[in-house]
This record gives structure tokens, C-alpha cells and sequence, in this order.
């Protein structure tokens, strides 16, 4: 009897530690179940009660805090998003605790935890995920309306998804044409043709890179398609993409045939990957690659290699103009967050503004989507910067429909097939991929 | 009566502390998933907490106090996965069913309520009463209090500041500390303007100013039904985790649940053309993959093992550790590694090796299927020359000597003596390499993914596509819009598959034994 008694003790007090030490971190913060607090309450010296009285007159100096939001960014952004949130645990007592994700992770592991009813109150993300978390469930609507007049359009338009809006956009990102001056120094051509005739006349290794690989790369790829007139998506009248393929037919034809010839001519070709398309242009063997942001400047960029390079906006090789995809990053607020008042703040009232977006630009070389953060002379007194949103005049933006999750892959499959030259009937087995992704959009559709 | 486990001695004292350990994270657990809600975690860990301290402190149990930790880890990370892949395998979860019904028809809601651009905007004053949470407002100079089951109406008494309510009779006004206890509570809250529903409620998004939303689906929770207020359409519970018209149609914002679907999982492998066509001509490649990497590995392993057993070499030792290299790489960052050295244009095999040549080592489905089972070979055979090794040595060397006093030839004493009894250590080795690379996803997602494709038709396997990659490509894993319920009711005929060839081959090794 003395036994068990004792073992109850003991286990009683580690039990009283463990959750002593997690009711203090817990009661601080609004995450927790409302219903819970009282229970919990009774333990520890409540932090609710002062931190409300405390939050009615902050303003200045705040001693408690009234919330914490959790969220979610990559390794590059962390550091600078570390000022705001400064800023906002000093003006509205309200810590966010910014938690490291690789983000290739974060899409997958986003959908998958906040639908478990787990994850972050934000995460930062692409526009081209809108549609996927919708349909999932996850993400919760956020009204910007009171400053969407100071972000551009193109970047609000992109979160935006039968007439609500998901996201905050903070930058957009756009691939062109991005040139080595030691090799060559002025570019006069006007079509892609003259682009690689030019290039080859300097007589480097390559001409223009472009990514490809053994899957093929719809999106770097994009530009020289839509130039022929093939678009990804027929557009309903008020301007969102349907799910209707809008490349079929003769201009989808004449795109294929175009870039199997390129292959056939080694301009193309499977073998050249991200890395391999990078490195070479680095190393001086391509006067053009048709790139984005992230290898201009930043951590391994052509920018801290030491490179004189301009951008430029990639020349058609159809009849209309080459636009590539305008992707936009921005924030999405999860549909389980408990603390959406606060995360909705520091999303709208915080997270656009200029400066905090100017920060954002020092690390991954987008163009900011507030309109005050553009007209700063960091960006108008940037060439990279300009010649990005030079090549971004034509551009399109990025469907997010869940029909495209159904086009990437046979699609990019179907250029690599292409360009190696195994696809030996181009219009056939073009046809053949626009039957099967029709068939697959029907099907997810379902 | 003597017994240790009642005697303050030092084994008690340890076992006292232990259990109280356990004890504590037990409770600790409980009372963590207690205050997320999760009662079936919470049964199960009372059940283990209650079972532990019964074995352990009981003085029966003997034989438990022994295999108890084994069996409680065997459920967790076995039984529990196998059921719950079991489960899943009947239930439609995936791209657009990741929710339960309730939360998807709140998200729906949500999602249709829109704000009315042309509508009025107040001031907005949280009130509460009881547990609920009012809206005030004040509209044309009237005080107006409402929540989501009464609508607006005009409240007497209430002191109106800057056209804001800043004292309510039978209200407590909420302070911004209160608010942000309750943030989802004020932000999912509409309260009707009025009684008829297609004047649209008032909400907000930062609890100082209301707005006015038009809902545009009701849900009728009587008939479990969603109504499109806008045109009056009516979508139903179609059974598969979704809201559906009579028609068919699909409502706006369209958000799905996970719910059972009976055996519609497994019927897709009969159904389903991506699946049904390409199965039998990927099972055989896999049965062919798994049987001929567990064949070459063994040879070779083997070989090189019956050479460094002869006592006659010098320097075995670092030879072996040499031959174990392999072995000790990350198989993931050798089949990554492969894969640049196998790029046809910037390979180093076919740059250096072969001096430029220009043979598609991954791009020809043939060739693919050599080089995966090459790339397997290399990553393989140090496992088998290891165990064929540690075989030979077992083997009683007086049992070879008399084979050769009574002139039996080298060939003779290897195949009568040493692989008979070489088979009986190796043989479940053997089965269990075959049942190992019959799901060996990481060579073939990392070496080829699966390829070389033919072209993009989904109902043409790659060229080294096995059956798990191929379950990984259908159920549209890497495309982002998985298909969870598809791709365990695949993997779990996968298992039945592997347990069958593994059972049969047991049986056979039986035998094996019995002749020698």
C-alpha cells in the first residue's frame, strides 16, 4: 500500500512538472481552446487576465503579450521577415513565432496538417497552390479590400478566385532572358530565331539554355508556346482561366514541330537541366539562358558569381508575343487558425507594406506587388529588377485551377519527347497528350 | 514469501522510478489528447498506461514483464499502421476529400459569403451575453444588437458615440483581450440583417467594422442539404463525400470530404485503365527486377565471397572492407549518383568510360532496365557477400576435409556440401532481399522515376516502372493531387502479392531443409 502511494506521488508531481510547464507556454496563447483556459487557468498564474488589461491600453509599450501566430517560411525569407515582425509584436503585442520549412515542403505539408486540423495560422506560398487548397479546404478567405488599391492588380487577381481573396500577394516573379555581356554585348534580334543565330556567331558552347531535363519544363518553356498562339487555358469573359485546354490544334502543332526542331539542331535538348543550365551559363558557355529571379541574384546566383548580365524580355518565335507566367508569392491564412483578427492584421496591415516588402526583395530579387514598393528607387534604380518587369510586359498569370495540376506533367513530358526526338510525329503525339490530359481534367473533375 | 520485486532493494527503487516515468508521460499523454479532443488516443493510452502498471507490478505476468515493451511497439508502428492503411484503403481520401463533412460545409460557406461590394459598412461595438457573442451596430442613428440566431433589432438604451455603441443594457462590452480569445468565433460569426435571408448578414474580418455578406449557400441541416440562394438550386449528399445537384452540377467553391467508399478503391484496378491496363505488364517487369537483382547480387556475392574465404589470400581484411563500401552509401545518393553518371551527354560513363560516346543509358527502356538492375547489382552484393561470408565460415571445415580424403573433386565438395548448406543460412535472407526489392521505390524514383514514359498516355507504364512507383505515378502523389484511398488499396494488393510469393517460397526452403 505504502508502495503504490508513493508511485502516485511520484507520478503525480512529474505529471504536475509536464503539464505546468506547458500550461504556461499554452494560456499565453489564443491557439488554445477557449474552453480549455478555465481548467487550466487554475494551475498556473494566469497570463490571460493581464494580458487583455494590458492590451486595452497598448499602444506603445506593451508588458503582455495578447496572442501569438504561428507561421510558416522558408529558410531565405526567415531573416527578413524578422523586422515586421519586431514591429508587430511592438505595436500590437503580438508574437510571431516564424518557423523554418523547406519550401519544396511547404504545399504538401500545409494541405496535409491544417486538413488534420494541426499547421500554422500563415504560410508563405505561391499563387499557383490557390486552387488546390481550396478545394481542400484549408485556407480560410482574407478580406484586402482595404488595401488592395496600393498592391498591383495583377498580383491581387492572382489570389483572387470567384470574386473572394485568398492570399496577400507581396511579389511577383516572372522568367526572361537573361544575357552574359562579356560574351555578348547587345542584342538586336526580334525573333527567337535571330536570338540563337546571334548567339551561335559568338561561338560559345551554347546558345540560349533553356531548362528542359528528362521530364521536360512546361513552365520555362512557356514563353516560346505562347508565342505560337497556344495558350494553357481558354478564359470565361469575366477573365478567369476555365478548364478548357487552349492549345490544341494548328497552333499547338507548330509549336511542337518548332521545338523538335530545335532539338534536332542540338539547341534544345533533355540533357540540360536546372543545374546543368545554371552551370554552364556561369561558366561562360551560353551568351542566353531563359531564366527567373532566383539565379540573377541571392545565395548562388549569377550575381555573386560576378557576372556583368541584363535582362530581357524573351522575342517570339511564333507570331505574337512570348509572355511567360506571372507566379506570385504571397501569405495564405490557414481555415483552422483560431487567431484569424490577428493573423488577418498582421497580413493586411503589416506584411503589405512597402518597407516590409522592399526587405523581402533584398533576398529573393522579385518585384515587390505594393505599388509604393515599385516606385522606391531600390527597385526603378535596379536593372535586373527593370529588365525582369520589362520581360513580365506580355505576361500571363499563372493558372491556378486544379486542371492544371493535370497539364504539368504530360505536358512537359511531351516537349522533353519532343525535343530527344522520340516523339517522331510531333502533331500526333501532340493530339495524343491533349486527349489524355482532357481525359485526366474530366476525370479529377468528377 | 521472498520476492525481489517487493523488496526495497535497488531493482525496486529503479523499477519505482520507471514506472513513474511511464506513468507520467501516460497521463501527461492522456491529458494532452484530452485537450485536443482525440478520444480514441486518449482509450488507447489509458488501456496501455492501465496494462503496464497491472504486468509490472502485479506478481503474475511473468513472461509478459519480458515481451510487453515489444508488444506495445509492435502495435504502435505495426498493427496500428496496417490498420489504418486498411482503413484508408476504403475511404476516398485525397485531392479535394482531406475534411470532415462539417468543416467542408463550413468552408464552403465560407467561401461563398461574399462581401457585398456596394453594401454599408458600421462601426462595429462586441457585445456578449451568456457564452454569446452580439454584434452592435448603429444604423441611421438606431442601436441595433444581433448574433447568428437573432437578427438585428433595435436596442433601447444604449449610449451611441461617433455613431458607435459604446454601453449596452444587458450586454458587456468586449475588450480587444476578450476578442482575442474568441478571434475565430467573431470572424465566422454573421448576423442576419434581417428575417429574410437574401438580405445578407453583417460580418467581419477585424472586429472594428461590420460588413455586409451575402451568403449564397444555406445548409439545411434537417435535410442535409445545401441550397444555392441565387438561383435556388438545391445540392444533395451524393454519398461519395460530396454536394451534388440532381443534374449532376457541382456547387460554387466546391469543397469535398472523406468518407467510406465500400470496395471502389479496389474495383479502380479492374475499372480504371490507368491502372487495370498497365498492371499485368508492370508485375511482370517487378517479379523479373526483384528476381534477377536478388540473382545477380547473390552470384556475385558469392563468388567474391567463396575468393576471400580461401585462406590463401593475403590482405582479406581490406579487401573486405573495400567490397563493403558500397553498402555503407545512402542507397537514395547512389541511385542519384548513378543518375548523373548515366546522363547521356554529361555522364561520366559515357564521357570518360566510353569516350564520348552517346548511348542513352536511361532514356531506352531497355537500356533502363539494364542499368536499374546494375545500379542494383552494385548496391547489392556487398549485403549478400557479407552474409555468404559469415555462411562459409559457419560451415565445419572437418566436414570438407573428409569430403576431400575421400576424393571428392572441388566442384563436387561446393555443389554437395557448401551450397546445401550455404542455402539453409541464406535461403530466408534470400526471400526477404526478393520482398525487399519487389518494393524497392527509392532505386527506381531516384534512378529513372519510373521511366523511360511512352510519350503521355497515362495508361502506358515507364520503362522501369515496378509496381509501387507505378502506384505512386496513378494515385498522382508527386502531381499534387493525390489519391491516398487509391494508392493503399493498391499497396495492400501489392502486399497480398509479396506475402504470397514469400509464403510459397518458405515452404520451398522447408524442403531444403528436410534434404539436407
Amino acid at each position: 500500500m505504502k508502495r503504490r502511494v508513493f508511485v502516485f506521488i511520484a507520478a503525480f508531481g512529474l505529471i504536475a512538472a509536464l503539464a505546468g510547464c506547458s500550461t504556461s507556454d499554452d494560456t499565453g496563447s489564443p491557439a488554445s481552446d477557449p474552453a480549455d483556459e478555465t481548467t487550466e487557468g487554475s494551475d498556473v498564474a494566469t497570463t490571460d487576465d493581464d494580458g487583455a488589461a494590458a492590451a486595452d491600453d497598448a499602444g506603445s509599450g506593451c508588458t503582455e503579450e495578447i496572442g501569438k501566430l504561428e507561421m510558416w517560411v522558408d529558410d531565405s525569407r526567415l531573416a527578413a521577415l524578422a523586422g515586421v515582425v519586431e514591429t508587430f509584436k511592438q505595436e500590437q503585442c503580438v508574437t510571431v513565432n516564424l518557423v523554418r520549412k523547406n519550401f519544396d515542403d511547404l504545399r504538401a505539408d500545409f494541405g496535409s496538417q491544417v486538413a488534420a486540423g494541426e499547421g500554422p495560422d500563415i504560410t508563405i506560398g505561391a499563387n499557383d497552390w490557390l486552387g488546390e487548397f481550396k478545394a481542400n479546404g484549408v485556407i480560410a478567405p482574407i478580406d484586402i479590400s482595404a488595401v488592395a488599391s496600393g498592391l498591383a492588380p495583377a498580383a491581387v487577381a492572382a489570389y483572387t478566385s470567384e470574386g473572394q481573396t485568398y492570399g496577400v500577394p507581396y511579389a511577383m516573379e516572372n522568367i526572361g532572358l537573361v544575357r552574359n555581356n562579356a560574351l555578348l554585348a547587345d542584342t538586336k534580334a526580334t525573333t527567337f530565331d535571330e536570338l540563337i543565330e546571334e548567339a551561335k556567331a559568338t561561338g560559345a558552347k551554347y546558345s540560349v539554355l533553356v531548362q528542359v531535363g528528362d521530364k521536360g519544363d512546361a513552365y520555362h518553356m512557356y514563353p516560346i508556346q505562347s508565342s505560337f498562339g497556344a495558350g494553357m487555358f481558354e478564359l470565361s469573359p469575366d477573365g478567369d482561366y476555365t478548364s478548357t485546354l487552349a492549345m490544341a490544334g494548328d497552333p499547338g502543332h507548330a509549336f511542337a514541330e518548332y521545338i523538335a526542331k530545335l532539338g534536332a539542331d542540338g539547341v534544345l535538348s533533355v540533357d540540360i537541366n536546372d543545374s546543368v543550365a545554371k552551370d554552364q551559363f556561369k561558366a561562360g558557355n551560353a551568351p542566353y539562358v531563359i531564366t527567373g529571379p532566383w539565379n540573377t541574384s541571392g545565395d548562388d546566383s549569377f550575381a555573386q558569381a560576378g557576372m556583368d548580365i541584363s535582362v530581357l524580355p524573351i522575342p517570339p518565335a511564333g507570331s505574337e508575343p512570348a509572355t511567360p507566367f506571372l507566379g506570385v508569392q504571397g501569405f495564405y491564412l490557414s481555415a483552422k487558425s483560431e487567431n484569424t483578427l490577428l493573423a488577418q492584421m498582421f497580413l493586411v496591415d503589416y506584411l503589405t507594406r512597402s518597407d516590409v516588402q522592399l526587405e523581402l526583395f533584398k533576398v529573393g530579387g522579385r518585384t515587390p506587388a505594393s505599388l509604393d514598393a515599385q516606385a522606391d528607387p531600390v527597385i526603378t534604380g535596379d536593372p535586373i529588377a527593370a529588365g525582369f518587369a520589362e520581360a513580365a510586359a506580355d505576361a500571363v498569370v499563372q493558372p491556378s485551377i486544379p486542371a492544371m495540376n493535370q497539364v504539368w506533367t504530360p505536358l512537359g513530358q511531351e516537349e522533353a519527347d519532343l525535343i530527344s526526338g522520340k516523339a517522331s510525329d510531333p502533331a500526333g503525339t501532340w493530339d495524343e497528350m491533349i486527349t489524355n490530359i482532357e481525359s485526366a481534367i474530366a476525370k479529377s473533375a468528377e | 514469501m521472498y520476492s525481489p520485486a517487493r523488496n526495497w532493494g535497488p531493482g525496486f527503487i529503479a523499477k519505482l522510478i520507471i514506472m513513474a516515468l511511464i506513468d507520467a508521460i501516460g497521463v501527461y499523454g492522456i491529458y494532452s489528447a484530452w485537450t485536443v479532443k482525440a478520444m480514441p488516443i486518449v482509450i488507447v493510452m489509458i488501456l496501455l498506461v492501465l496494462v503496464a502498471n497491472v504486468v509490472y507490478f502485479a506478481r503474475r505476468f511473468v513472461p509478459a514483464k519480458y515481451i510487453l515493451p515489444g508488444l506495445i511497439f509492435l502495435f504502435i508502428f505495426q498493427i496500428f499502421v496496417m490498420l489504418y492503411t486498411a482503413y484508408v484503403a476504403f475511404t476516398n481520401y485525397g485531392y479535394g476529400h482531406m475534411i470532415d463533412k462539417d468543416r467542408a460545409i463550413a468552408q464552403m460557406q465560407e467561401y461563398n459569403s461574399q462581401l457585398d461590394p456596394n453594401g454599408p459598412s458600421y462601426q462595429l461595438t462586441m457585445l456578449a451575453k451568456g457564452s454569446d457573442i452580439y454584434f452592435g451596430i448603429v444604423d441611421d442613428g438606431v442601436a441595433k444588437v444581433g448574433t447568428d440566431a437573432v437578427a438585428l433589432e433595435p436596442l433601447k438604451g444604449a449610449k451611441v458615440a461617433d455613431n458607435k455603441i459604446t454601453e449596452a443594457p444587458g450586454y458587456t462590452v468586449l475588450g480587444m483581450g476578450d476578442v482575442a480569445s474568441r478571434q475565430k468565433e467573431v470572424t465566422s460569426l454573421r448576423v442576419p440583417v434581417s428575417d429574410d435571408p437574401s438580405d445578407g448578414a453583417l460580418g467581419t474580418s477585424n472586429a472594428t467594422s461590420a460588413e455586409v455578406y451575402r451568403p449564397v449557400l444555406l445548409y439545411d441541416e434537417a435535410a442535409d442539404t445545401l441550397t444555392d440562394t441565387e438561383s435556388g438550386t438545391v445540392y444533395t449528399d451524393n454519398s461519395r463525400g460530396n454536394f451534388r445537384a440532381a443534374d449532376g452540377s457541382k456547387p460554387p467553391n466546391d469543397v469535398g470530404w472523406r468518407t467510406s467508399v465500400g470496395v471502389a478503391n479496389f474495383a479502380r484496378l479492374f475499372t480504371d485503365a490507368s491502372v487495370a491496363k498497365p498492371f499485368a505488364e508492370v508485375l511482370a517487369w517487378t517479379i523479373a527486377f526483384a528476381f534477377l537483382s536478388v540473382a545477380t547480387t547473390f552470384l556475385l556475392g558469392l563468388a567474391l565471397a567463396l575468393v576471400f574465404n580461401s585462406p590463401r589470400l593475403r590482405g582479406q581484411k581490406f579487401y573486405r572492407v573495400l567490397l563493403i563500401l558500397p553498402y555503407a552509401f545512402p542507397g537514395f545518393m547512389s541511385a542519384l549518383l548513378w543518375r548523373a553518371m548515366l546522363n547521356t551527354q554529361f555522364g561520366v560513363v559515357n564521357q570518360t568510360l566510353l569516350g564520348g560516346a552517346d548511348i542513352m543509358w536511361l532514356q531506352d527502356p531497355w537500356l533502363a532496365k539494364l542499368s536499374v538492375l546494375f545500379v542494383n547489382l552494385w548496391l547489392g552484393y556487398p549485403y549478400m557477400f557479407l552474409v555468404c561470408t559469415g555462411a562459409l565460415q559457419a560451415i565445419p571445415s572437418d566436414m570438407m576435409e573428409s569430403a576431400k580424403v575421400d576424393g571428392a573433386s572441388p566442384w563436387r565438395q561446393f555443389r554437395s556440401i557448401t551450397l546445401p548448406l550455404l542455402f539453409i543460412a541464406v535461403a530466408p535472407l534470400l526471400i526477404s532481399s526478393f520482398a525487399f526489392n519487389f518494393n524497392n521505390f527509392n532505386l527506381i524514383f531516384m534512378l529513372t522515376g519510373g521511366g523511360p514514359t511512352h510519350g503521355t498516355d497515362p495508361t502506358r507504364p515507364g520503362g522501369t516502372d515496378i509496381l509501387i512507383s507505378m502506384v505512386y505515378r496513378v494515385a498522382g502523389v508527386d502531381d499534387g493531387n493525390p489519391d491516398y484511398g487509391l494508392a493503399t488499396a493498391l499497396s495492400i494488393i501489392i502486399f497480398i502479392l509479396v506475402g504470397a510469393i514469400a509464403a510459397f517460397s518458405f515452404r520451398q526452403t522447408r524442403k531444403l531443409e528436410e534434404m539436407a
